[in-house]
């Protein structure tokens, strides 16, 4: 990849409609059309873009297939404009994955299917979906990507698995409902993905993609607050709102190697060891009888 | 730390409310919040308005002050619903409210339909009285709704819901309730916050059933005492050994867990005899914005 090697990316701080996925597809169309005109080269939808969040019992109702023809109508938007959308996913075995897939040049190139499935507190998911069981990083036409969706990033281990795979961005669509009120300026759940997203940048040496939604859903509310951070920690680009706003910035890809020249996180990390030790203390965790 | 009280003291001063911290909001984001909540859950399901019941008391200021700055003052109509025993005052702070909103609204007298209903029960006491004024009220707020197209908004906050202190399908019936997240104490920060004249935010606070009638009183204990209490029991989960440490009597405690564990009907649908496999609310699931 070469230093003068730029991308310019774009976040679609959206409201999806709650189990309109048609309503939802003419949105879709709306934001590439604005990507587009602004240059883009990458737009990111936030996590379920296309089907809103708390769905429930709407799940399989909203889902759509691999091969089906809303997959072919989504990739046929993809032209130029790599799309990153969110959807629920039903496998042939009739699994719903809660899933975010890279769409390029009219194709399906990449589908995570969210593995941490948050199921306290407000959230209800693995009552509904099925759980990932990867994290895998893809070739794109800037450089390695790897996607992680909203519960995902609270696992620390889940961005070190893609950082060891030399990723130069992670992508993480979300849809993360605020709360926690105090006297502070903003909601305690926009304090934590900010320190949550800004430390993988920074400690892992890659450009990171944050892309939460707006807009409520049965009272609770989805705060925005996408952010675009260079592989520095720094940040980029910041929607401070919860309205609905296209995020855009251009990123210079010569970052992440101008980044791990001075700081050689990547190169001195001990996979190995770190294997062995995870063994190790799996094993012991397994060796009681009971 | 000051004893949270056997249940049994009662409040003079309403304006002495020192400020506990956890339950301390910043109310520009607060306000952020509620007034995109208030736009979004009314104008997606195709409303422009809401109707509200006004009483005078800081609650329903507070929730029309909120509706007020979302939707426009003219999309929002204020109903005073006075009894003839209700505190005049309640009227004039209400009309106060009215006149600084700029809001529609409408003074209806619940008197005729409240007095006639009660000559077939001339012994009923004052609780029943107060609960069939309640859904009197009620039931003109969603006539209202019908016949202006608008939704009901609530007024009761989080205290009162969690105590069970209202009457069911009376003041705790709405569509839409901006407020019901915030403990009383809260009510008042983002009161004085926003505005709502000071001698609302600082009356003790009524239900207005009777002459010289007052909630602290009638609940036995202090709003800042109790919404302390609730922040650790409800928001922090500390079990009851943590409560007495952090200074809470034993027979507070005990008084208000019963409270909140005696009203839970009141915060749910009723409950519903299981026979197929789908039974609604239990498996059959759909979010309440199914579509929006």
């Amino acid at each position: 990849m070469s230093d003068d090697h730029r991308l310019r990316v774009a976040l679609a701080q959206m409201a999806p409609a709650l189990g309109d996925r048609q309503r939802n597809l003419e949105a879709h169309r709306g934001w590439i059309g604005k990507a587009k005109a602004t240059g883009a080269q990458l737009l990111v939808f936030p996590e379920l873009s296309l089907t809103g969040y708390f769905l429930k019992d709407l799940v399989p109702e909203v889902a759509i297939t691999r091969d089906g023809p809303e997959m072919q109508e989504l990739a046929s938007l993809s032209g130029d404009l790599d799309l990153v959308v969110g959807a629920v996913l039903e496998e042939p075995d009739h699994r719903y994955f809660n899933a975010s897939v890279y769409l390029s040049r009219g194709e399906l190139r990449h589908i995570h299917r969210k593995v941490y499935l948050p199921t306290y507190g407000m959230f209800d998911e693995q009552r509904y979906l099925a759980s990932g069981d990867r994290f895998r990083s893809f070739p794109t036409g800037y450089g390695r990507a790897g996607i992680l969706i909203c519960e995902d990033i609270w696992h620390l281990s889940t961005a070190y698995i893609l950082s060891l795979q030399g990723v130069d961005l992670i992508i993480c669509p979300s849809a993360s409902p605020g709360r926690g009120v105090s006297t502070d300026e903003r909601l305690g759940t926009a304090e934590s993905y900010a320190l949550l997203c800004r430390t993988y940048a920074q400690f892992f040496t890659t450009f990171f993609l944050y892309c939460n939604r707006v807009g409520y859903e049965d009272g609770a509310n989805f705060w925005g607050g996408s952010m675009i951070i260079g592989p520095n920690g720094d940040l980029i680009q910041q929607e401070e709102d919860a309205d609905e706003a296209l995020v855009t910035a251009t990123l210079n890809l010569g970052d992440v190697r101008h980044e791990r020249l001075s700081n050689p996180l990547l190169r001195d990390e001990k996979l190995e060891l770190t294997i062995n030790e995870l063994r190790r203390v799996w094993h012991e965790r397994t060796r009681e009888p009971y | 730390m000051s004893s949270a009280g056997s249940g049994m003291s009662v409040p003079a001063n309403r304006t002495e409310r020192a400020e506990f911290l956890p339950l301390a909001i910043n109310p520009a984001l607060v306000e952020r919040i509620l007034l995109g909540f208030i736009q979004d859950e009314v104008r997606k399901v195709g409303f422009q308005r809401v109707v509200i019941g006004l009483s005078g008391g800081v609650d329903s200021s507070l929730a029309a002050t909120l509706a007020a700055r979302a939707l426009g003052p003219s999309n929002v109509k204020g109903l005073l619903m006075p009894y003839r025993l209700s505190d005049p005052r309640s009227q004039s702070d209400a009309e106060a409210v009215v006149r600084q909103l700029g809001i529609e609204h409408e003074l209806i007298d619940i008197s005729p339909q409240i007095d006639a209903y009660f000559a077939r029960y001339p012994d009923a006491e004052q609780a029943r009285r107060g609960n069939k004024m309640a859904r009197e009220r009620m039931t003109i707020l969603y006539d209202h709704s019908w016949g202006w197209q608008a939704l009901v908004l609530g007024t009761s906050n989080k205290t009162e819901l969690l105590l069970g202190y209202g009457t069911i399908y009376g003041d705790m019936a709405s569509a839409v309730n901006p407020i019901g997240d915030l403990y009383k104490t809260q009510v008042w920060q983002l009161s004085d916050a926003l505005g709502v004249p000071t001698a609302i935010v600082q009356k003790a606070p009524s239900a207005d059933l009777w002459a010289g009638q007052t909630d602290e009183v009638e609940l036995g204990f202090q709003y800042r005492e109790v919404d302390r209490l609730l922040y650790y029991l409800i928001e922090r989960r500390y079990s009851i050994a943590e409560l007495e440490r952090e200074g809470f009597a034993r027979p507070f405690i005990d008084v208000v867990m019963g409270k909140v564990r005696d009203s839970q009907y009141k915060r749910r649908l009723p409950v519903i005899a299981k026979l197929s496999s789908r039974t609604i609310d239990r498996d059959f699931r759909y979010p309440r914005d199914w579509g929006h």
